[in-house]
């Protein structure tokens, strides 16, 4: 097996050329029988990850009286928006009964500077830590690495006192310093990855040309990284929506984020169970990160790859 | 102006910027975020939690220290051996499960498949969701009046159980079907970009030799992924340890205690029990569970070969 690639790899350009032919032409049979397995099996397994969301969407159009008596498969006989009106605005958690709406806009306000300044803060270490390193910044960069497989259970508590002599727990701007903190390691990996694979002459080229730390940063490598901005947005964006540890940790009830607030109206054990307003106000939490996934496509894949797989 | 001025003066010094001590000011002062991040946070709060498990914190956290006292307590603690016992079931499951399926659905979309991208977008959404949504609608698909278990016994098949959630023999199964439902996407597409990088050359030589496909997967192909597996496998468990926010969504620890899990015993015992200690030495235990995992991880991927 070992000879035959390297023949092949050894003949020059004209052997190559004519081993790639046939491959390149690829007989299509359609229906063979591995044909009909394997789009059998990918179909059979997408049916299978695609079963929740279509329970979710019936169920939240349902009225109580049909979830009770049908299939939670089917689709709604009835068409109905009440859920989502009532998931949206009337839902309750302990006395509130503003619905999720409240949830959501905390959400939004935790989210928006949450991001910003997670981003702002990653980009510039990644670019210091790609351009400007110093005495040390390497064993920065290996504790920020190794904190990020750290249990966030050992740290939350010395969190809380720290926060609490700022005078920030329970507020909005902790739970950002939170975030902020929590995404550093990833996002600092994002970042000096691309900074370092950006070409040290351009540097150098601005260097000469009177541009110090910031000028550098701002006009030659925020303009040319681009891309990874946004690929750190898809990723921070989903997951800071997504947090729920954090939330009920460093917040107080008023400004509990979505996913918190989600967890205690359809866990409440008061009153009776409305599923399809359950569903509901689970799909409107979960609409945010899917639209950002169906949207994004390939930068959020890459996003969590450039996460998962260390570049 | 000023200190652009001096950068330049630097620049023209030596081309490649040395390190003396005030040379790189404004890169240092950037990095004043990293490095609090990294000695307060990562090594200073890290050592404040281990140290104070050593102390017998109740209330309040206070320096009394009563050795391993915690430590007997918290192993003779019924609630906490099942979220071990729990933690374990549901680890080496998952990581079996995550591994074989996503390796399959990776392998079956390397076919040269039609439509990859919209079976791949089909198989990663669940990843996009929050642990919350995750739990909340699978705990809706496993409600056994109005779920699964309703569905096909209206079919006819009467005696038909599936009810893991109400049944403490199974109910880490029940999430544990939830977690590789939003889990497997993730490992699908790194398997896939692994499978990807593989020269096509490989695949050429086995078909010449005529050797089938799934042969050449098991004694070829996945022995040069070793890198990615190993990837993996340091993403799913380190995943597994953190679980937290499923169970709290999909079955709030119960029916009973039957689906603690460590982090949530951790959470309860500081913030619901104000029984610190007991939360400091859990946690503790959390970190070396992850540190007996990535010690060897780290020794394989950088003791041994050094990279730049």
């Amino acid at each position: 097996m070992a000879d035959v690639t390297a023949s092949t790899n050894g003949n020059g350009i004209p052997a190559t050329g004519l081993v790639e032919g046939p491959r390149g032409a690829k007989p299509k049979r359609t229906f063979s029988r591995g044909n009909i397995f394997l789009y059998g099996t990918l179909i059979v397994v997408a049916v299978y990850y695609a079963l929740p969301l279509w329970v979710m969407v019936v169920t939240s159009l349902k009225g109580m009286p049909e979830i009770r008596m049908g299939n939670i498969f089917a689709p709604p006989v009835e068409i109905t928006f009440q859920p989502w009106v009532k998931a949206w605005a009337e839902a309750c958690t302990g006395i509130n009964c503003d619905g999720l709406s409240r949830g959501f806009w905390n959400s939004v306000r935790i989210l928006v500077p949450s991001v910003v300044l997670s981003i702002a803060v990653a980009s510039v270490n990644g670019y210091a830590l790609s351009n400007w390193k110093f005495k040390g910044s390497e064993v920065f960069f290996t504790i920020l690495m190794l904190g990020a497989f750290i249990p966030y259970q050992v740290m939350i508590y010395p969190i809380v006192i720290l926060l609490r002599e700022m005078g920030l727990y329970g507020t909005l701007w902790g739970l950002v310093l939170v975030h902020t903190i929590f995404g550093m390691p990833i996002l600092t990996l994002l970042f000096r990855n691309y900074f370092t694979s950006i070409p040290m002459d351009l540097f150098k080229a601005a260097r000469v040309d009177g541009a110090g730390f910031w000028g550098i940063y701002f006009r030659v490598m925020v303009p040319m990284a681009l891309p990874i901005f946004v690929v750190a947005m898809i990723l921070q964006v989903t997951g800071i929506w997504n947090d729920f540890l954090f939330g009920v940790i460093y917040t107080k009830p008023e400004i509990y984020p979505m996913t918190v607030q989600l967890n205690n109206i359809v866990n409440s054990v008061q009153g009776v169970k409305e599923y399809n307003v359950n569903m509901a106000a689970t799909l409107l939490t979960g609409l945010v990160p899917l639209t950002i996934y169906f949207v994004s496509g390939k930068l959020f894949v890459r996003g969590i790859a450039a996460g998962a797989v260390k570049g | 102006m000023t200190s652009t001025d001096a950068r330049t003066v630097e620049a023209g010094n030596g081309s490649r910027p040395p390190n003396p001590l005030l040379k790189n000011l404004s890169a240092k002062i950037a990095s004043v975020p990293m490095a609090l991040t990294a000695l307060v946070i990562f090594l200073g709060c890290t050592g404040w939690t281990v140290v104070h498990s050593f102390t017998s914190s109740k209330l309040l956290p206070k320096l009394d220290f009563v050795g391993l006292d915690q430590y007997d307590r918290l192993w003779s603690t019924r609630r906490w051996l099942v979220s071990i016992e729990n933690l374990a079931i549901y680890g080496i499951c998952s990581l079996i499960f995550t591994l074989v399926i996503g390796f399959t659905l990776a392998a079956l979309l390397d076919r040269k498949v039609r439509f990859e991208s919209a079976f791949r977008t089909i198989y990663l959404y669940p990843f996009a969701l929050s642990f919350i949504v995750t739990g909340l609608v699978w705990q809706w698909l496993l409600n056994p009046e109005l779920g699964i278990q309703n569905v096909v016994r209206s079919l006819g098949w009467e005696s038909f159980s599936f009810d893991p959630l109400y049944n403490p023999d199974i109910v880490i199964f029940g999430i544990l079907i939830a977690g590789l439902w939003q889990g497997t996407g993730l490992i699908m597409v790194i398997m896939l970009a692994g499978l990807r990088g593989i020269d096509e050359d490989i695949w050429k030589a086995a078909r010449v030799d005529g050797i089938p496909v799934w042969k050449t997967y098991v004694l070829v192909i996945i022995p040069m992924m070793r890198p990615v597996f190993v990837t993996a496998l340091v993403l799913i468990t380190s995943g597994i340890v953190k679980i937290y926010d499923l169970v709290v969504a999909q079955t709030s620890g119960g029916p009973g205690i039957a689906s603690e899990v460590p982090a949530k015993y951790v959470y309860d015992r500081m913030f619901s029990s104000q029984n610190l200690g007991q939360g400091f030495a859990a946690s503790t235990m959390m970190l070396l569970m992850v540190a007996i995992i990535l010690i060897p991880w780290a020794y394989l991927e950088f003791g041994g070969k050094k990279r730049g």
